[in-house]
């Protein structure tokens, strides 16, 4: 039962770093209708970065993110203008076509720079544990939590909060509306990009620590983070989430009770489950989608 | 006959005898590799554009279906220690067949999303069955990998069997496109395509015609993916169960031209060789990955709707011209 107990937690904190992740990409969807298949590649990518500064200048990974997230934001503003916005028909469809390659891309130059060999950034947290509720939680996963829920809340204020927020949420209900009442949707765009791809920078920092990583990685960590948003609902923020939150936790849960090796498929049942009685997912509205 | 439907014909049978003495013609087993795989890849890319295509519900998940029918193959064949030779070649229906019968569940939950909703589940059911075959150890050998009979051929005509194997799976996906691009039902799936709802309201049994177009193309991929099998020899779940493979079937029916019969053909003929060639000269620095994407870029921002219905365009206004 403890056991069950600590994974819950685990699951918890490791979901809020999912969440982070997941709400990047919910959010690029909420604003664009498009789906950034390249959001687990660019995660790695922010592992890499955070690699590349902790080794080579000693950087803390979470200091560097104060370098890392900017430049991961340019680099989506940069990916959304040269690639996204080109596209005039079928962006729906074509989007994750061209967000694909953008992944395969991404991932042929990691491998050529870095090799395929696994990656670690081995920082003194990671072996630190602290005592939580009567179990002793390993430091990165509180700081990450931490981290997260700062950046979360972050994002959450300039959304309610600020014009730009205003503009954003605009843009998501109705595009043309957007437009006709003086939103630049194209800036919009691009930003929503930027930021959704500077979460996955911070998301890589804390990934590239729990985890090792290689250039392929980003395939795992896809089809985990699109499953997060189908669950919770795609373009919803609350239900990313949310979602994240309860599929880590019956992971690590399910990781305990049943075996390591088949806890991811537990992410896969609940989102067939979830497709046969809830297509929309948790917090989605059921739309005319045209393709 | 026509004047078009006459060089529409001679090419027709041109294209058949090239196709038919290739390997007597080049007998080098480097470049019958080739063929092979090109073949391979026409077949896939007819397969998922009957699906991707004519009802554009992109799948992204298609190599999920060609490993399923490569295990489909291969365990049979290990549980009844069915020797090499043209045996196994005989027991390829039968994956198609268990292809299909997987495919049918997983369409009818798949097909309850749309657009971006249903690649997502299409690329999640991959990942679930490449960590079902990694986990069902007892099984499918799980990452130990799953050995097929050694067919026994000699080195210089070995890729030839499988050479045309893969012709008469390429020209029955091909047949197969054809016949529903004329018939009454693939009239519904386009109809699908342009407007569902539409087409729901006029009568189309939507529901089921997609699930129908979405079995037929799983199991011709599945087909294809037990004859890949057997050609390899030695599969693991990751290898065959690879995205790539996915993503390739799809960049080349939209290289040619989504939704017509000889767009991915024509697209399997140009871009196979060339990621064949990339493959094997920058495979090992995985540099190879960048061009493949770089391509995949340039043909969706620059022909995003294809060659062949560009091309046909084309034609139109010189037609119209003159």
């Amino acid at each position: 039962m403890s056991l069950v107990l600590q994974a819950a937690i685990l699951g918890v904190l490791t979901g809020g770093v999912y969440a982070l992740m997941a709400s990047g990409l919910t959010l690029i969807f909420g604003v664009m209708r498009i789906i950034n298949v390249g959001q687990g590649a660019l995660v790695i990518l922010g592992a890499y970065l955070s690699f590349v500064l902790f080794h080579n200048w000693h950087i803390d990974p979470f200091v560097g993110l104060l370098l890392t997230m900017p430049v991961m934001f340019l680099i989506g503003a940069v990916l959304e203008v040269a690639f996204i916005r080109p596209l005039k028909t079928d962006r729906e469809a074509l989007s994750v076509l061209v967000t694909y390659a953008l992944a395969l891309g991404i991932e042929g130059v990691l491998g050529y720079i870095f090799t395929a060999n696994y990656r670690e950034l081995s920082v003194w947290y990671d072996t630190q544990s602290f005592p939580l509720f009567g179990f002793r939680i390993t430091l990165v996963y509180i700081f990450g939590f931490v981290l997260c829920l700062a950046i979360l809340a972050t994002l959450f204020l300039v959304l309610y909060r600020t014009a730009f927020g205003a503009a954003i949420r605009a843009t998501m209900l109705n595009r043309t509306a957007a437009q006709l009442v003086g939103v630049d949707v194209e800036r919009v765009s691009a930003m929503a990009f930027g930021i959704g791809v500077a979460t996955a920078a911070a998301g890589g920092a804390v990934f590239g620590i729990t985890n090792a990583f290689n250039p392929g990685s980003h395939y795992d960590l896809i089809s985990r983070l699109l499953t997060i948003i189908v669950l919770g609902g795609l373009g919803s923020l609350r239900g990313a989430i949310i979602a994240a939150l309860i599929m880590l936790v019956t992971t690590d849960v399910a990781s305990v009770i049943i075996s390591p090796e088949w806890s991811s498929f537990v992410f896969f049942v609940i989102l067939v489950g979830v497709l046969i009685v809830r297509p929309q997912g948790l917090y989605g509205v059921r739309v005319r989608e045209r393709i | 006959m026509s004047p078009t439907g006459l060089v529409r014909s001679a090419s027709l049978i041109l294209l058949a005898v090239v196709a038919l003495a290739f390997p007597l013609l080049v007998s080098d087993p480097a470049s019958t590799n080739i063929g092979v795989f090109t073949l391979m890849y026409v077949g896939l890319a007819t397969s998922w554009n009957i699906m991707g295509g004519y009802t554009g519900y992109i799948s992204l998940g298609h190599a999920g279906f060609f490993g399923f029918g490569c295990y489909a193959l291969g365990l049979p064949l290990a549980h009844l220690h069915v020797g090499g030779g043209y045996a196994p070649f005989f027991l390829v229906p039968l994956a198609g067949l268990l292809t299909a019968l997987f495919a049918i569940p997983v369409g009818w939950i798949a097909l309850r999303t749309r657009a971006a909703t249903f690649v997502i589940v299409t690329i999640a059911v991959m990942f679930m069955l490449q960590l079902a075959a990694s986990n069902l150890i007892g099984l499918t050998g799980g990452t130990g990998g799953l050995r097929f009979p050694n067919p026994g051929w000699s080195g210089d005509v070995f890729n030839d069997p499988f050479y045309y194997a893969m012709l008469g799976l390429a020209v029955a996906a091909i047949a197969a496109s054809w016949w529903i691009r004329r018939s009454k039902f693939g009239l519904g799936l386009l109809a699908i395509r342009d407007d569902e709802d539409k087409a729901t309201a006029v009568g189309v049994p939507t529901r089921a015609f997609k699930l129908t177009a979405f079995v037929i193309s799983a199991a011709l991929v599945g087909m294809m993916g037990g004859v890949y099998g057997y050609y390899v020899t030695y599969v693991y779940p990751e290898f065959v169960i690879d995205p790539t493979i996915g993503i390739s079937m799809v960049l080349m029916a939209f290289l040619g031209g989504l939704g017509t019969v000889t767009g991915p053909v024509l697209g399997a003929l140009l871009l196979e060789p060339a990621q064949l060639w990339l493959a094997y000269h920058f495979g090992a620095i995985r540099l190879y990955l960048v061009f493949f994407a770089a391509t995949f870029l340039l043909v969706i921002l620059v022909l995003p709707r294809g060659i062949v219905p560009s091309l046909a365009v084309l034609l139109r206004r010189r037609l119209a011209l003159t």
